[in-house]
């Protein structure tokens, strides 16, 4: 058992789960978005407009929005986890990683509040 | 003639590793690797590698050969020198001790972190505990491990992490014991593996599959063990 304090959720079967769940909410964010732009007859800022006045596809972007954050934070917690180790680098390694972690945090941190902002700000 | 490239390093006298260049006759034999080992060792005593059984049973003469992890005394040179150029490099990602020769430490502690023993404390029956055929075969495909650690040091994810994550190896000896019907530390072995590097390290790229001398699969027993896991937790 290797104890983690700042992997998603502690638990590895919990991050992989989410990973997979957040991966499926992603792909069909995307389908929706790019159907829409593709099917939709004369489209433009009216009906981007109407898409989004919908309260229903304000809480699917934001779902994918945290979805995306979820899904970046497990995925580069491991990239880091994997490249950024105290094996490889001594002390030094420690420091560093969480300055990576903390920054990931902040850009997550100001993406979803950026991102509410527009959704509930047009 | 066969030219054979053979990673040499002595830590008492070599500041660095290097290739060593050697030309054997084979006489248009079609040798296993570990048979040019002793021919060539016969005619220069300080290369050192490690052998016993030399038929594929103890595990021991685990090696990179030509780029790809296997045992030298079950791999033929027309398998892995076509072309007359055999490359000999100890396994990747452990310790090297000396020439071919790794230090095993962190394969054995990962393989000693899965407690690869039979757990049961109810009072053992007056000859042996049994099993049915069916509950045997789920054991096929897992007990034939030999530990040469040529799956796990194909693995990047145990390459970077060889003290979290359990590895291909380890992985498979852990389902090995988490399939065996006489095993009752099910819940105990399950809640250890629990954590983000001992299992879901794996990626599932298969390197572990693609080298396993005998055939295995730990990308599979990997998979049940996430199954068993993820039916616990959901």
């Amino acid at each position: 058992m290797v104890r983690t304090v700042t992997s998603f959720g502690r638990s590895g079967t919990f991050d992989w789960l989410y990973q997979r769940v957040t991966a499926v909410v992603l792909v069909a964010y995307t389908l929706f978005i790019v159907g829409f732009i593709f099917f939709s007859e004369d489209f433009g800022y009216q009906a981007w407009s109407e898409l989004f006045a919908q309260r229903w596809v304000r809480v699917f972007s934001l779902v994918a929005l945290l979805s995306t954050i979820i899904h970046a934070w497990i995925g580069l917690w491991s990239v880091v986890t994997d490249y950024i180790t105290n094996r490889m680098m001594g002390p030094k390694a420690t420091v560093l990683r969480l300055a990576v972690e903390a920054l990931l945090a902040a850009v997550a941190v100001f993406y979803a509040v950026w991102g509410i902002e527009i959704l509930w700000g047009v | 003639m066969l030219k054979v490239s053979i990673y040499r390093y002595n830590p008492e006298t070599d500041k660095a590793p290097y290739m060593q260049d050697y030309e054997l006759d084979t006489q248009g034999k079609d040798l296993m690797v570990l048979d040019v080992l002793e021919l060539l060792k016969a005619e220069d005593p300080t290369l050192s590698f490690r052998r016993s059984c030399r038929e594929g049973v103890c595990g021991s003469d685990g090696m990179n050969i030509s780029g790809r992890n296997g045992l030298a005394c079950t791999t033929p040179l027309s398998e892995a020198a076509p072309k007359g150029k055999l490359v000999l490099r100890p396994l990747p990602g452990l310790p090297v001790v000396r020439d071919l020769v790794v230090d095993m430490e962190q394969f054995y502690e990962q393989y000693k972190k899965i407690e690869p023993y039979l757990q049961n404390d109810t009072p053992a029956p007056a000859i042996e505990r049994l099993q049915s055929p069916e509950q045997r075969e789920k054991l096929d495909g897992l007990y034939e491990c030999i530990l040469c650690a040529c799956c796990s040091t194909a693995c990047p994810s145990f390459w970077w992490n060889p003290d979290k994550f359990i590895g291909p190896a380890g992985l498979l000896q852990a389902y090995r014991f988490l399939a065996d019907s006489r095993d009752l530390a099910t819940d105990e072995r399950l809640s250890n593996l629990d954590d983000p590097f001992s299992v879901f390290r794996c990626h599932g790229i298969q390197n572990c599959v693609n080298v396993c001398p005998k055939g295995l699969n730990p990308t599979r027993a990997i998979g049940h063990i996430r199954n068993m896991l993820l039916t616990r937790a959901v």
